[in-house]
């Protein structure tokens, strides 16, 4: 548990230096991220520990927003003002991007799965 | 009586340990009734726990800054988890590069499909621009989204609110639309939810399955990567694009 989560900071510390360092606009945490997975792919796959931990912390990855999302009660008045647009942009936008993504990407699976079929059928 | 009960709160408003006490007793109270509800989406964990402890803080008057100087400790975690993303998106590797054709494309066409249709609703409904600017990095992860609202012209902190809504929204709603949709590959959910609903999206679809989750975190991951490269020069392209 403590090995584990020690690793953890660690990546992310390396992330957070090489963002730093290099004036990156993606977060250290995300580059800590994608360095833990190279290190995996190296390394042929998490410990037990490593397992275990992360598992416990993505269970309640809902609790680590709440913090943040309760800085709403400091935008009531521009809420207030403006509760139309926002509410309709935030509704339509992701309802949009699920739609999109996920007809796209099931196009294109499928795209993929049928000229193959198709394929071996014909001569 | 009352005197000793208000210097208690006065003690106990200095200290983290309330704030950071609250969080985790609204959190705990949220995923009971979640759990209670048979993980119905509508009773997702973070809108419950939000509404309570905004509440709370409004009928006490305590200050969100009190409230944050406790719940820092949780914030903080963010970036822990988010580095841990790294082991179910491992397990789910060989079934990922496998699909990597079709991600990458379903990426774009999410990616732009969120930040455009914000921006395109929201300026047609008279949205100021500071909160178009805010709007248009909602649907990537919060520290993203905030730099980029920033070197936008946006507010960070108003971006941090809509993200976590847009997060909500997308918890919440994405069962209806798949049903809607007819969706039913739990690849295909988890990266169209890490696309439009990033680390709150993720964790909904980890409730559902360990493969919905390990795209929608590589989806989070790779939209939160691209956004921060596009809108930067997207957006002001387009505003000199429609003369605004």
């Amino acid at each position: 548990m403590l090995g584990a989560l020690t690793l953890l900071l660690l990546f992310q510390l390396i992330g957070e230096v090489i963002a730093r360092a290099l004036a990156l606009p993606i977060p250290g945490p995300v580059i800590g991220m994608g360095l833990l997975f190279l290190a995996l792919l190296l390394r042929g796959g998490p410990s037990e520990e490593l397992r275990t931990t992360s598992g416990t912390l993505l269970m309640h990855l809902s609790l680590l927003f709440v913090p943040a999302g309760t800085g709403i009660v400091l935008y009531g008045d521009r809420l207030a003002a403006e509760w139309l647009p926002l509410t309709a942009a935030l509704l339509g936008s992701t309802a949009l991007a699920i739609a999109v993504t996920a007809l796209v990407l099931r196009a294109l699976m499928r795209r993929r799965e049928t000229p193959r079929a198709g394929g071996e059928a014909r001569p | 009586m009352s005197h000793s009960l208000s210097e208690i709160w006065v003690y106990l408003s200095a200290t983290p340990l309330l704030g950071l006490t609250l969080t985790l007793l609204a959190y705990q109270a949220a995923f009971w009734l979640y759990r209670r509800a048979g993980f119905h989406p509508l009773a997702n964990p973070v809108l419950l726990s939000v509404s309570f402890i905004a509440v709370l803080l409004l009928v006490t008057g305590m200050p969100y800054k009190t409230y944050f100087d406790g719940a820092q400790f949780v914030h903080f975690l963010l970036g822990p988890a988010t580095v841990a993303l790294a082991i179910p998106l491992y397990a789910q590797w060989p079934k990922l590069k496998a699909m990597a054709g079709p991600l990458v494309i379903a990426l774009v066409a999410g990616s732009l499909t969120a930040a455009l249709s914000a921006y395109a609703i929201g300026a047609m409904l008279g949205a100021s621009r500071e909160s178009l600017m805010s709007l248009a990095p909602k649907s990537v992860t919060t520290p993203i989204a905030m730099a980029v609202a920033e070197s936008l012209g946006g507010l960070p902190s108003l971006t941090a609110v809509l993200v976590i809504t847009t997060g909500i929204l997308g918890a919440v709603g994405a069962r209806y639309l798949y049903r809607l949709l007819r969706i039913d590959d739990h690849a295909v959910r988890g990266f169209a939810i890490g696309i439009a609903s990033h680390g709150i999206g993720t964790a909904r679809a980890f409730q559902v399955s360990e493969q919905a989750g390990a795209f929608a975190a590589l989806a989070m991951g790779l939209n939160g990567l691209l956004t921060a490269v596009s809108l930067p020069w997207l957006l002001p392209w387009l505003e000199r694009l429609l003369g605004r």
